[in-house]
């Protein structure tokens, strides 16, 4: 909370955007929680809510900041930044389609995965430490090859990636433009820490209903049914070999 | 001003024009040709820079590559650590290494991406980038403790930090504020890539001016066309301008000897590159210059020749402060 806070410090009016599709099934970022998070910000912002379907598809985002645009500007009031409570890919999807800051609610352990269409891109690593608040919404951990935090490295030419041959954006480029459209270069000339690998460490999982993992049960091989297993295995292998030779020799 | 630990540092900081050299090992256990190499350029260059499995192609230990040169040619090396093979314990775990075998200075990289060398499918590591390596190497040097605060037993390490820069990035703001990320971690001096357009140089080193850090500027002479053509494809960052390349391809159609063919080419280079370091001598922006001739350091002496300068007084060999048993070192003859 004080992570968000301290985000959101520079600006007055914020809109909490929770995503409709995977925040609300693990209650992250639902309609209960962002109300919540808009009480716990009220006194000090003007806040206002709103859900989109899905903010990690660009479409559906699109749609819905049209619709904010418009709603803000019938009621003369102004958005300075996006609070989103939904996942790496939600927030930079709403960045790339809204031009205001858009500051993450959540850290994002890890992503579901969606079975649909032709075109995707890789926006989230799921790192568990949410840098974009100050990247400019654009995340260097996955979008730089090298997973640089500390600016571009000698292989951006005008603007491009070295790897793959300049045909990608070099991440530190984007973020360098977006955060100096914002007149926040302060966040750029920043020296990142070292990245703290060890909330990375996989595989990771939600235990939400901790009963329930502790009722699986681990699958245990009695130590005969093990040797039985291993005597088969070189059985077999010797069979393969003989007659793979017997192949050969025809 | 910066503790000088390096004969190099100590050169920068008595306000001399430097030259240092650079040096490639290859992909071998044999490392005589490298030091006859290091040799060739004694005298010339105040120390020599050893590469790190440069664009990502595998090559024989930076480390034991300096620590032999500066043991067998007896010329001061910078060696050049990549964050792109090593996480923070491998980095923390050869500098300790280097600083036990007496190198004075590091060349603290992030290193070429591993897709682009002849390992492609090798893990990428960049645990640290070049700042962050900076700054651990510099917390090492001053306070004698690894990234992590805990301390090191002994002696402190001894290092003066190097860092890369470009001159010629497009655009130029990202890659100064990157650099400057740099110094205020710890660096030292700063080798820039190879340069060739002298007005873009200056211009980069009055930006660079308000952080009083001593910049060498990089440049390259080319061996042959070949060479030039290569680097002009394939080094990130760094084209070779049009006309000198077309001199350079008309040397093959116009000479007729093998010795000819030489001659015309280290004119081209001579021609090149005298203006351009007179020129970067004459502006004082620049601490020195950092050579590039890998495999071609016959053009050094000549350099200097064409310059009118003296072959500089180097103290001989650079004596280790811990002495390795000689039965574990091979000695290369």
């Amino acid at each position: 909370m004080e992570e968000i806070q301290r985000y959101l410090e520079p600006y007055a009016n914020v809109i909490v955007v929770g995503c409709g599709t995977c925040s609300t099934a693990v209650q992250t970022g639902g309609e209960k929680q962002v109300m919540e998070m808009a009480d716990r910000l009220r006194g000090k912002w003007f806040v206002t809510t709103t859900i989109v379907e899905a903010p990690c598809d660009e479409r559906l985002s699109r749609r819905a900041w049209r619709k904010i645009q418009k709603q803000f500007l019938k009621e003369g009031k102004e958005i300075d930044a996006l609070l989103v409570l939904g996942c790496g890919a939600g927030i930079q999807t709403l960045a790339e389609v809204a031009d205001i800051p858009c500051i993450p609610g959540l850290n994002t352990h890890f992503l579901g995965k969606v079975e649909r269409l032709g075109l995707y891109y890789e926006r989230c690593r799921a790192c568990g430490n949410c840098h974009l608040g100050e990247t400019g919404g654009i995340c260097p951990v996955t979008r730089c090859p090298k997973d640089l935090m500390n600016g571009p490295c000698g292989g951006m030419i005008d603007g491009k990636c070295e790897v793959g041959g300049y045909v990608r954006d070099c991440a530190w480029y984007l973020i360098w433009t977006r955060l100096r459209k914002f007149h926040r270069l302060d966040q750029f000339r920043k020296i990142r820490p070292p990245r703290q690998f060890g909330l990375e460490a996989y595989p990771r999982g939600i235990d939400a209903i901790p009963t329930h993992r502790l009722n699986r049960k681990t699958p245990v091989m009695g130590p005969a049914e093990t040797e039985e297993y291993i005597l088969k295995a070189i059985k077999d292998a010797k069979e393969t070999k003989a007659q793979e030779s017997s192949k050969i020799s025809k | 001003m910066v503790k000088a630990h390096s004969e190099l540092m100590k050169r920068i900081q008595s306000g001399k024009f430097v030259f240092t050299g650079e040096l490639e090992p290859l992909k071998t256990t044999d490392l005589s040709e490298v030091i006859t190499e290091a040799k060739l350029l004694k005298g010339y260059v105040e120390a020599c820079n050893v590469t790190d499995n440069p664009a990502s192609n595998v090559t024989v230990s930076s480390l034991v590559a300096a620590y032999l040169i500066q043991k067998e040619a007896g010329i001061e090396t910078v060696y050049q650590l990549r964050c792109s093979d090593r996480n923070r314990i491998a980095l923390t775990s050869d500098l300790l290494g280097a600083a036990a075998l007496g190198i004075k200075n590091i060349l603290a990289l992030t290193g070429d991406h591993t897709l682009l060398g002849d390992m492609p499918n090798a893990k990428p590591v960049f645990d640290l980038d070049s700042a962050l390596l900076t700054g651990m190497i510099r917390r090492m040097v001053e306070e004698g403790k690894d990234l992590n605060g805990l301390d090191i037993k002994g002696p402190r390490p001894k290092f003066n930090i190097g860092v890369a820069a470009n001159p010629n990035s497009n655009p130029i703001e990202p890659e100064i504020w990157k650099v400057i990320r740099k110094v205020e971690n710890g660096a030292d001096f700063v080798q820039t890539q190879v340069c060739f357009d002298i007005e873009k140089t200056i211009e980069f080193l009055r930006m660079f001016k308000i952080f009083e850090v001593p910049v060498l500027i990089g440049i390259f002479p080319m061996k042959s066309y070949g060479v030039a053509a290569q680097f002009d494809k394939f080094v990130p960052g760094v084209s070779v301008p049009k006309d000198l390349l077309t001199k350079f391809k008309q040397v093959k159609s116009k000479a007729k000897s093998k010795e000819e063919r030489r001659k015309m080419y280290d004119k081209i280079n001579l021609e090149f590159f005298t203006p351009f370091i007179t020129e970067l001598m004459k502006s004082g922006l620049s601490a020195g210059c950092h050579v590039m001739s890998v495999h071609y350091q016959e053009i050094v002496p000549k350099l200097f020749r064409e310059m009118g300068l003296t072959k500089a007084l180097i103290p001989e060999a650079v004596i280790p402060e811990t002495v390795i048993p000689e039965a574990i070192i091979p000695v290369v003859s």
